[in-house]
């Protein structure tokens, strides 16, 4: 398709909404999971093979469907653990963990003979059955996916197939047929609550940057995902990046601003590559640039990287940080709506913030309250991680409850050999440095801002890590103050100093020297950091310290009063032990071990020397019998 | 999974690798340096807002941000060195010391971490010889980093070397991996 042809229809009126729905296509998973387990030789070796078999390919959109197969790379399915994933369409057949030796095969038999490969199917442990697609499979069946529809079918690169679905029709609309007013006014009415973590309603943050008088406004999209454990962004950005970029036009549009600033992680190259590549195309279908949609209005927008501080992700550190200076928070107000970069009124949104407004103007708030809660409308995506059988990107409705999304979509909780037990759930922890951790007590708990703040979690970014009950919630709680304390940028006396003495408590704790004054101590700082800290980092840091200490202090006491840790993850307190009942004297610790601490005759059983043993955990991961003890 | 508490040991097997005789830096041309630094820093129209992406293409060039480098960064965009080096050491990003050739991340993510991904840095670090506070090998062949998240959870734990993401790893398999570089270095 022509540029010239484009111009002069540039928005899709009759958006397709399923993809061509009877054109063979093959589409590859090309998300970071499924690259890292072999995507681009898959995509490569399909490539070849299909031209081999003498079928007609093109790896080009074209509007009208052709004869030949569509052969294109998509963004991150979700489905991470099951990578590289082929999906085929027409029939919807989605191949997991295809590797290139697979691909002849698909080809001759699928594509050629119209056959299904079971042993490439996905098949569902609970009724040991393969599920041949997408419809089937219950991770994907029971999400409900608007931000992530996109993602995973059509090619991210290609402006022209994103418009085909119906891309760009949301931001033309703001642009000629509402004013800034109205389209404050439907996010308003939609309840929107920003994705980022807060929560805040984004119709009255921008309605606040709307209202201030200034000619020159900014919106800045907030791609700095820095929770660990949490890549609902990152895969957003990598599989429909226009969507991004159309609700940064929308919230342009919303304020009155002239210029907008992506500003993304720069530990996410392929998202900036994607992101810069969007920005380019959109410029060229004149959709960025001057006399938007004929509107008379201009827009700009720059793809910034970030450098690597987790601070950043907070809206005043930010800002500080595109002007060029050390990534540290100011105090608020005046908030950015009011004086934000280069001291005008900014708007700072969430990049899944953004995607949802596009839905909002598209479709309207009334369609966007049908899904979720009354006080959180919509959908979340969250990036599901840790001892889950399925690990991956989902989104289902706010209100979904926790053992849905863990125990059915995520497929039951892993055991440290990856196998799934049924009792063998701990916590989720949500919400990153930030939030906090769940447990059993929560399964039935709705998963909404307000529910989560109850009990101490937050949503956050979205970030969901399911741990087995071989976690030491000590040492989890340790985990994410050593990362709060390094990422803390200094500026408060208690955000910096306070972290670094919670962590000092907590290693006490961890290797045996704590005190019984120590958890009270502990608990007293967790308060003043709270208290003394100016920016969200610092008030939130204390959050997982305090949420386990609330659902775990038995684990807190055993390492404390009894000095040990329950788990044996913790080395230091750790005294492992075989037991003699189970040992079949099999010797395959004794042969493991590497600092030769277990002896033993064969057939008898063994023991290990405290003395040489380092508690590394190896005797544990290949004994058979369970027989070791305290590790 | 014992957090941090065994980072900074050396372990047998640093001893049993045989130290390589650290090679004299590269020598720095002066002026290359300095017209390299000028068209940077000309590119983004000598603007003191464009700091941090000035920082990230000088290190593209280096590998890393030397002193002098900084200095005249600053010299150029009319700023103080304070708010140079200020921003040069505030984000994880910026080095300024030397990195290796070959730059091995390994995530240490919620998920990661988890699924017992100290253990391989141990593993890693022990076969380089290096560790947090010397995280470089002397030939300058190797920097070992951790990174708070890739964003690469449902393969956790994950190594990244070069750009390239490796999965479900070991420490027999990290260890491997770098043998492997290792190998291809030598030969």
């Amino acid at each position: 398709m022509k540029d010239a042809t484009l111009a002069t229809r540039p928005v899709n009126e009759k958006p397709q909404t399923e993809p061509h729905a009877k054109q063979r296509r093959v589409i590859v998973c090309a998300g970071t999971g499924c690259v890292a387990n072999g995507a681009s030789a898959v995509f490569q070796a399909f490539a070849e093979q299909i031209k081999a078999a003498g079928i007609a390919v093109t790896t080009e959109f074209k509007p009208e469907a052709g004869p030949e197969l569509r052969l294109n790379e998509s963004g991150c399915q979700g489905f991470c653990q099951m990578g590289p994933l082929v999906t085929i369409l027409p029939e919807g057949i989605l191949y997991t963990k295809v590797q290139v030796a697979d691909v002849a095969g698909i080809v001759a038999q699928t594509l050629v003979a119209g056959q299904v490969i079971d042993r490439l199917l996905y098949t569902d442990p609970a009724t040991k059955k393969p599920c041949r697609g997408v419809a089937e499979i219950p991770f994907y069946r029971r999400q409900q996916r608007h931000v992530l529809r996109e993602c995973g079918v059509i090619d991210p690169g290609c402006i022209e197939e994103y418009i085909h679905y119906g891309g760009y029709a949301a931001a033309r609309k703001a642009f000629t047929t509402m004013t800034s007013e109205t389209v404050c006014q439907e996010i308003l009415k939609s309840g929107l609550r920003g994705r980022g973590g807060g929560g805040f309603p984004t119709g009255r943050k921008w309605e606040a940057a709307r209202t201030q008088k200034s000619a020159k406004k900014y919106v800045i999209c907030n791609a700095d995902e820095g929770d660990p454990g949490a890549f609902m962004n990152r895969s957003v950005m990598e599989g429909d990046p226009h969507s991004v970029l159309e609700g940064l036009m929308i919230a342009a549009r919303g304020i009155g601003a002239d210029e907008t600033i992506i500003y993304v992680r720069t530990e996410y190259p392929l998202a900036v590559q994607r992101m810069k590549q969007a920005v380019k195309h959109a410029q060229r279908l004149g959709f960025l640039g001057t006399n938007v949609f004929g509107s008379g209005l201009n827009l700009s927008c720059e793809v910034m990287e970030g450098a690597g501080a987790f601070v950043c992700g907070e809206e005043t550190a930010m800002i500080a940080s595109i002007e060029g200076h050390r990534g540290m928070p100011r105090p608020k107000p005046p908030y950015p709506a009011q004086s934000g970069l280069w001291g005008k009124p900014t708007i700072i949104n969430n990049v899944e913030t953004l995607a949802h407004t596009v839905r909002v103007i598209k479709e309207g708030a009334e369609s966007f309250r049908q899904s979720g809660t009354s006080a959180s409308p919509g959908t979340k995506t969250f990036a599901l991680t840790g001892h889950v059988a399925n690990t991956g990107l989902i989104e289902v409705p706010f209100g979904t409850t926790l053992r849905e999304v863990v125990l059915n979509i995520g497929g039951g909780i892993t055991d440290r050999h990856g196998k799934i037990t049924a009792d063998g759930f701990k916590a989720v922890q949500i919400g990153g440095p930030s939030g906090g951790c769940l447990t059993r007590e929560h399964l039935d708990l709705p998963l909404d801002y307000d529910s989560l703040r109850s009990a101490g979690a937050m949503v956050g970014s979205g970030g969901l890590v399911a741990m087995n009950q071989k976690t030491c919630m000590v040492s989890i709680a340790r985990f994410f103050m050593d990362f709060t304390q390094r990422e803390s940028c200094g500026k408060c006396v208690l955000c910096r100093e306070g972290t670094r003495q919670m962590l000092a408590l907590l290693d006490d704790i961890i290797e045996g020297r704590a005190t019984g004054e120590t958890l009270a101590l502990l608990e007293k700082l967790a308060h003043a950091v709270q208290k003394g800290s100016l920016c969200g980092l610092g008030k939130t840091a204390p959050n997982p310290v305090l949420s386990t200490l609330r659902y775990f202090r038995d684990e807190y006491d055993a390492h404390v009063i009894h000095k040990c840790c329950p788990t044996g993850q913790c080395k230091a307190l750790a005294k492992p032990s075989i037991d003699p009942a189970k040992c079949k004297g099999c010797q395959a610790c004794a042969k493991k071990c590497p600092v030769g601490a277990i002896t033993g005759e064969r057939k008898q059983p063994h023991v290990i020397d405290p003395k040489k043993c380092t508690a590394c955990g190896t005797c544990a991961d290949v004994c058979k019998f369970d027989a070791v003890l305290g590790v | 999974m014992i957090s941090n508490l065994n980072h900074d040991t050396h372990g047998t097997a640093a001893a049993t690798t045989p130290p390589v005789p650290a090679p004299p830096p590269p020598a720095a041309h002066a002026a290359g340096r300095a017209a390299a630094i000028s068209r940077i820093v000309e590119k983004h129209g000598r603007r003191p807002a464009r700091l941090v992406p000035i920082l990230q293409e000088v290190q593209e060039e280096f590998r890393y941000l030397p002193p002098d480098a900084l200095a005249l960064v600053a010299e150029k965009l009319n700023v103080a060195p304070a708010r140079v080096f200020g921003v040069a050491t505030f984000y994880a990003h910026f080095a300024i010391k030397p990195k290796g050739k070959h730059l091995v991340r390994l995530c240490d993510g919620t998920a990661c971490h988890v699924k017992d991904s100290i253990p391989i840095l141990d593993a890693i670090r022990r076969r380089l010889g290096v560790d947090a506070k010397h995280p470089t090998t002397p030939d300058l062949m190797f920097t070992v980093e951790t990174v708070a998240c890739l964003g690469a959870c449902g393969l956790a734990p994950v190594v990244v070397v070069d750009e390239q993401v490796h999965g479900s790893m070991t420490p027999a398999k990290g260890v491997a991996l770098v043998e492997s570089i290792v190998a291809k270095e030598a030969a």
